[in-house]
């Protein structure tokens, strides 16, 4: 038994995973509107980062996407399904920022991933041989086996957030989500949480992360989606994920920087220094500005 | 010798005593499952806020002739709504309204059974009387637990994944609202059969103590309903048999056993007991003096160098 087999024989009678966001408009009952006119299409075997400010309707969409929130106007498809359908499906695996989960309850670890089954499970909710064999795949995927008769609330930040992506393995979804994953986790947990995340993708699940964490992105995502109140732009990373898109997309909210000239190099060398960063993780662009941009990035302060 | 024990099974040879044991560890034990949830989510209180509130419907109800069970449940509606409005058109918080509410709504109750004394003991509601409970609320009450208990036994993972994590118990297609309605209409169901057993005071010890006892005592939650649920049984059979040789006040002394347990297992608990932290903090205190002295012993050695 393998890591391969785990995921691709769910995925071998499936349809492909999709996320289609049509002109979805949110209004909430006080009358704000979250997000107008958004809209954006992602297919299998991709990571997509969802990037923007607080506020700027983030946590809406994925809210649609799991159909917490019906769109005023417009529609979401799930592999092509209505969202309820596909919720019922076990098709999206949601993994939770860490603040909304209640630590002091008392479930191990083991328990939190057999949740992740509970779609899969009879009314009565009791698991069968092959729920549990799952947890136990899931739990060592994640390398959290030791780990398994630990309360929740005993981990460590990035093993919490250890156990909801072995739950979200189990629950065997081809459309994860996840939501600010990498806040408040060491450096390791984020980097094996990565790995994790691209082996996911090359066997065809389709995972999008909400971030704010601007520097881990070209790191990791093919596709961007920038975000504020509406879709600002969507596409692969190489293009969309631009200087010029981010501070459109940022505009004012993050620090932004430029190093260029004699500052920078010692010679007449065109090249400047692009740091932008909301103090957590920088992103920096360098290269010659307003022409082929190579963006490289860089853990520099 | 023997006349200790004649005197020790007394109790049992008379049919009333048999109904108070058993309809109280019914009820303690239904209550107990729900105090599982309930003091995890921050709740208690509800408890006691419920239990306080119904009380001019059951009076109401006695007055009238009508099946408690109905008039509590009125006054229960009558209680949310109240708060709901208070809440709506003042900026009083959550619980100065509930304060308010609950203590308004007893008032009245002990105001219409004082009021009307002959066809309702105030008594009888504050503090319970199942030594005298009539067979028709007796039957009301063990409707109420069973089928609250044959529910609590078909949701109880949906409501615990509900009351862990709500956000993922929706997006796995729970109805979250739903269990959530389910369970309050519980916990007002089952307030009201305890009203029959401890009464409106005590309610709360039995929706929060057993499963506050049992929280000391695992990590796991299938292990926390049976703890409590058998904390909630026993306390409840035996305090209802030791009211026998009190005379009355039942609630007092079901009440009485469960924090007599909760104090021991406060204690004693194996792993969040106070005896197991204060070990626990003296080897950590232990370790680091230790490796305080090899610091020490360090610095001499550098120094001599």
């Amino acid at each position: 038994m393998n890591r391969v087999d785990l995921l691709t024989r769910s995925d071998a009678l499936a349809r492909p995973a999709s996320i289609a966001v049509d002109d979805v408009s949110v209004t909430y009952p006080n009358g704000f509107t979250a997000v107008r006119d958004a809209s954006f299409e992602l297919g299998p075997g991709t990571i997509c980062a969802l990037v923007g400010v607080n506020g700027s309707g983030k946590s809406t969409i994925f809210k649609a996407i799991m159909g917490f929130v019906t769109p005023s106007a417009g529609q979401v498809r799930l592999c092509g399904l209505p969202v309820d359908k596909a919720v019922s499906q076990n098709i999206v695996a949601y993994v939770p920022q860490s603040e909304d989960v209640d630590w002091n309850f008392p479930v191990l670890v083991e328990d939190v991933v057999m949740m992740g089954r509970y779609g899969h499970m009879n009314l009565f909710r009791i698991p069968s041989r092959k729920d549990r064999r799952k947890v136990d795949e899931a739990l060592e995927r994640v390398n959290m086996s030791a780990y398994r008769t630990r309360q929740i609330g005993e981990l460590s930040g990035g093993q919490k957030k250890r156990v909801f992506l072995a739950r979200a393995l189990a629950q065997e979804g081809r459309i994860i989500l996840l939501d600010e994953p990498f806040t408040g986790i060491d450096v390791t947990t984020e980097s094996a949480i990565i790995d994790l995340l691209r082996e996911l993708r090359d066997a065809g699940h389709l995972i999008l992360v909400s971030t704010h964490n601007l520097g881990s992105v070209p790191d990791f995502c093919d596709q961007v989606v920038l975000l504020n109140r509406t879709v600002l732009a969507a596409g692969p990373t190489a293009t969309t994920f631009t200087q010029e898109n981010l501070e459109r997309t940022f505009g004012g909210v993050l620090r932004n920087f430029e190093l260029s000239g004699h500052a920078l190099h010692e010679d007449d060398d065109a090249r400047s220094l692009n740091v932008i960063t909301d103090d957590e993780r920088p992103l920096v662009f360098y290269g010659v500005k307003k022409g082929k941009k190579k963006p490289a990035r860089d853990k520099a302060k | 010798m023997s006349d200790l024990l004649a005197e020790l099974i007394v109790p049992f040879s008379y049919d009333y005593m048999w109904k108070a044991m058993w309809v109280s560890a019914l009820v303690g034990a239904v209550c107990a499952f729900l105090s599982c949830y309930l003091m995890l989510k921050g709740w208690s209180l509800m408890g006691d806020a419920l239990g306080h509130s119904i009380v001019p419907g059951v009076a109401g109800a006695y007055i009238i002739g009508a099946p408690f069970a109905f008039g509590a449940f009125f006054a229960g509606i009558l209680a949310a709504l109240g708060m709901a409005f208070v809440k709506q058109h003042s900026r009083l918080r959550e619980d100065a309204t509930i304060g308010l509410v609950f203590t308004t709504l007893f008032a009245l109750g002990v105001l219409m059974a004082s009021l009307h004394p002959t066809s309702v003991s105030i008594q009888t509601i504050v503090l319970g009387n199942i030594l005298a409970i009539p067979d028709a609320d007796a039957m009301q009450v063990v409707v109420i637990a069973v089928i609250s208990f044959a529910i609590l036994f078909f949701i109880w993972k949906d409501l615990m994944v509900t009351f862990f994590d709500e956000t993922y118990a929706k997006s796995i297609g729970l109805k979250t609202r739903t269990l959530k309605l389910v369970f309050f209409t519980l916990l007002s169901a089952c307030t009201v059969a305890a009203l029959q057993t401890v009464g409106a005071c005590l309610v709360i010890a039995l929706v929060v103590t057993p499963g506050a006892t049992a929280y000391l005592l695992t990590d796991r939650f299938d292990r926390l309903i049976v703890i409590a649920v058998a904390i909630g049984t026993l306390t409840s059979f035996v305090g209802a048999y030791l009211s026998y040789f009190v005379d009355g006040a039942t609630g007092g002394v079901i009440v009485t056993l469960q924090t007599l347990l909760f104090l021991a297992a406060f204690y004693f608990a194996p792993k969040h007991g106070v005896i197991a932290a204060r070990r626990k903090a003296r080897v950590v205190k232990e370790d680091n003096l230790r490796a305080g002295n090899e610091l020490r012993d360090g610095d001499a050695v550098r120094e001599a160098v």
